[in-house]
């Protein structure tokens, strides 16, 4: 059967990269004793499929794993069973079941939402996101390929604050294969260093 | 003030997302341990002086860990050392070395002990005290300060390592840290001084105090004789050893970042019975002492449940000797099969036997097949007593390469005494031979991959008299193999003999050292085991601050009645054995493996109580059948 388990990746687990946190899903898996199904060939790998790369040191509370199991169990008994063995800094959210031969999760991503944090008062903030939001092209430069990082973005908005405390910036960029609109670029592109922001991502929106 | 955790946290905030592999900073693994740190009356760090990645994979420290937090009234957190980037941004921050479970800054522990399984650790030892804002000489430190401990098998020679360390374990550390622990605690209730610390230490067996030591040395420097300072030190200090190993821990830490062994490790078997005339571990780590199948097994069952990791690694230091070694490797894959484990099985003879063992492991997910000749003549064989024949290991290459193997890794040591030019050619010769069996075998798809290391001549060993080849003899060896084996299929390791020397000198080095160790550091050498750190320049450098001539250390050869800086290190091995193999390697003569025949090489005499009380086949040492008393006059 083929599970989809929506989940947080907070703490420490925040600085494990894409490669790392397969891993410790296999691990999660492997503790749970549930079978786990593995690729066929000389290197067998686990069938485990992430929707979306967090960057390392942001942290989400809507990532998604696609995973394949060699048994048939009421899905309740499943999210127990794994939720007795997940490591800090993962939660589980939700799971359901997928139909077996439905597309890669990958594919069918189209844009992400992240909330960014301001960890430092930065007085003229609100120009500077100004200065974005009325630019009609942002040019820049990624591995050597001129892309349009304002085309990337398709929202962007403060949120409201209540009573103080740091400033929070929604936005919501692209995610689609070769179009993926990165959040410290924009920090970039606004003059912030981008380790006095703290990144959550928050949404991720899939072609129906 | 010190700073707290929750700062050290505020400030981690900030620049952990401009270092590389930030992972290695954060803690909060799944297994580790967090105690309530204001309840706990006796705190200790665990210190593994090397990056994150490497000393996660240390048995020991686990081991320890494991140990220490399971009584109730102690805590073992651990820390590592920062790499360059990581080290300069704690520093500009203001960011002392902190235990990555409760981010508490080192110098708040009570204790703080260092794993020193090899010598190119120690400039990163006088770093981390830096770093911790810690003294770095033991005689700056006082009761605000945490006691300093080391251990590991570098510590059979301890005294390069004197000025720094309050008080050395020497062996196995699985009792005597319960031991100390105690003994720190005595002394904090007896409300005593500092000083009165290291007293109450020293007669704990097995633990090495040096400031109640004192070494005097003849005109030449070598040493003319060790005193004990205080009536309770032990002299000799003899090692310490479990008379049964305790059940392996299973509650490893399962880092959330890739680190050089991703496994379960299992130490089947501690010691060795081979008495290969180079190896230190072969050595000090007498007797040999083994588990049942059945406790391993238990323990994988634990382990694997506690951390899912996805591959075993079954350790000792010769897995073909260890006696139940096919049933163990039976009972292991049948009872994991179809579960995609993997399961390295290191150190195996060269005998078709292994290649027999690996081929039932084959299910696992395997990497090449590791093999160690060491040397490639018969005659070098006999010296360094590995005999192995050239028919036995090209039998053994062409089994591995017809069943299935596309790449063997062989070991070979160069700069073993009395090496000619003409044994480092016969290595050229005999990996031609070992390449053309594979080819014969497979064709093309033969791969062979060649590890060369050099040869140190390493205290408590039959070779502790010998010199070390100088760096133009290595480089000479090297370039011959470089030249003679340019093949595709060849893939040719070996090590900077300049690393080597370092190695030497601090393995054979004396109280003088130290100071070389604090200079070079100064002179900024740290991560010395690293190729791309490593700053020889520094170390010569240090040498000449101090006015030492290295090649005291390792360029000349000692007469027999020589007394050596760690002569008052008692590995339970009599020197009077060592002389004997010494004597015989010279006469190119062997001797057979001692489960076969019992050379007296001293453990028996030294142990013989503890074997006593633990008879039957967990020791591989002959039983000790006579009453305690006359034993420990005969020993005398």
């Amino acid at each position: 059967m083929r599970i989809r388990i929506t989940f947080s990746k907070t703490d420490a687990m925040r600085y494990t990269g894409h490669l790392d946190l397969f891993r410790s899903w296999e691990r999660t898996f492997r503790r749970s004793g549930l079978p786990l199904a593995y690729s066929q060939g000389f290197h067998p790998q686990p069938r485990l499929n992430l929707a979306c790369a967090l960057p390392l040191g942001f942290t989400s509370e809507c990532e998604l794993l696609d995973a394949w199991l060699e048994c048939t169990k009421p899905l309740q008994q499943i999210q127990q069973t794994i939720e007795a063995v997940l490591p800090p800094g993962l939660v589980i959210h939700g799971m359901e079941i997928i139909n077996i031969q439905g597309p890669a999760l990958q594919t069918q991503v189209t844009s992400v939402v992240y909330v960014i944090t301001f960890l430092d008062d930065i007085p003229d903030l609100d120009e500077r996101l100004q200065r974005i939001t009325s630019s009609e092209h942002l040019p820049r430069l990624r591995r050597n390929k001129s892309y349009d990082l304002r085309a990337l973005i398709e929202e962007m908005a403060f949120i409201p604050l209540h009573e103080g405390g740091n400033r929070k910036l929604r936005i919501q960029v692209s995610a689609r294969e070769s179009a993926t609109g990165r959040p410290e670029e924009l920090l970039d592109e606004m003059g912030i260093e981008f380790e006095t922001t703290r990144i959550h991502r928050e949404k991720i929106f899939f072609q129906s | 003030m010190v700073i707290t955790p929750a700062e050290i946290q505020t400030k981690l905030e900030r620049i952990l997302p401009t270092v590389q592999k930030p992972g290695r900073y954060t803690g909060g693994e799944l297994n580790q341990v967090v105690k309530d740190w204001d309840s706990i009356e006796t705190r200790l760090a665990l210190v593994f002086p090397d990056i994150y990645d490497i000393g996660m994979s240390n048995l020991g420290l686990a081991i320890l860990y494991e140990l220490i937090n399971h009584r109730s009234d102690a805590l073992a957190e651990r820390a590592y050392i920062p790499w360059i980037d990581m080290e300069a941004a704690m520093r500009r921050a203001g960011i002392p070395l902190y235990s990555l479970e409760s981010k508490q800054p080192l110098s708040k522990f009570n204790i703080v002990g260092f794993s020193l399984p090899y010598e190119t650790l120690y400039t990163n030892v006088l770093n981390a005290l830096d770093l911790a804002g810690i003294p770095i000489y033991s005689n700056e430190r006082d009761e605000t300060h945490p006691l300093i401990i080391a251990g590991g098998h570098a510590t059979f020679n301890p005294e390069p390592m004197y000025s720094f360390v309050d008080a050395f374990v020497i062996g196995e550390g699985e009792q005597v840290i319960y031991e100390i622990i105690d003994a720190y605690q005595e002394w904090k209730r007896s409300k005593s001084n500092r000083q009165d610390l290291p007293n109450n230490l020293a007669s704990i067996p097995g633990v090495y105090v040096p400031s109640l030591y004192r070494v005097n040395y003849k005109l030449d420097y070598t040493v003319d004789q060790i005193e004990k300072l205080d009536d309770r030190a032990n002299l000799p200090i003899r090692k310490r050893i479990l008379p049964h190993l305790p059940p392996p821990p299973t509650h490893f830490i399962v880092p959330n970042i890739e680190t050089v062994h991703n496994r379960i490790p299992v130490e089947i078997m501690r010691g060795c019975t081979r008495g290969c005339r180079f190896c230190h571990a072969g050595m000090v780590s007498r007797p040999v002492r083994e588990r049942s199948v059945t406790e391993i097994i238990q323990a994988l069952d634990e382990a694997l449940g506690n951390t899912g990791f996805e591959e075993i690694g079954l350790l000792s230091l010769s897995s073909s000797d260890y006696t139940h070694i096919t049933e163990l490797v039976k009972a292991i894959t049948e009872r994991y099969y179809g579960i995609h484990l993997g399961i390295s099985l290191p150190s195996l003879r060269i005998d078709t036997f292994s290649v027999d063992l690996m081929d039932l492991l084959k299910d696992s997910r395997h990497g090449g097949f590791t093999l160690a000749p060491e040397a490639a003549t018969e005659h070098m064989r006999n010296i360094i007593n590995k005999p192995v024949s050239t028919a036995q290991l090209l039998d053994t290459v062409k089994q591995i390469y017809s069943r299935g193997w596309t790449t063997i890794k062989l070991y070979f040591m160069i700069g073993h005494p009395d090496e000619t030019l003409e044994d480092v050619k016969a290595i050229v010769d005999l990996c031609k031979a070992v390449l053309a069996q594979g080819h014969r075998a497979i064709g093309h798809r033969a791969k062979l991959n060649l590890g060369i290391s050099t040869f140190i001549p390493k205290p408590h060993t039959p070779f502790q008299w010998m010199s070390c080849d100088t760096v133009e003899q290595i480089q000479a060896k090297q370039e011959i193999l470089k030249q003679e084996l340019r093949h595709r299929d060849i893939k040719l390791t070996w090590t900077d003999p300049k690393v080597t020397l370092l190695e030497a000198w601090l393995s054979r080095g004396d109280r003088r050292l130290a100071d070389v160790v604090f200079r070079a550091w100064q002179n900024g050498a740290k991560f010395d085991a690293w190729q791309d750190q490593y700053n020889f320049d520094a170390w010569i450098q240090a040498f000449s601050d101090c006015h030492i001539d290295p090649s005291f250390y390792t360029h000349r050869n000692r007469t027999l009645d020589e007394a050596f800086p760690w002569d008052h290190i008692n590995t339970g091995v009599r020197k009077k054995y060592l002389v004997k193999d010494f004597q015989l390697s010279q006469d190119f003569k062997t001797r057979s493996d001692c489960r076969l025949q019992c050379f007296a090489c001293g453990i028996l005499p030294t142990f013989a109580d503890l074997r006593r009380v633990n008879p039957g086949e967990s020791w591989t040492c002959p039983e000790v059948k006579s009453p305690m008393k006359e034993v420990a006059n005969k020993s005398l």
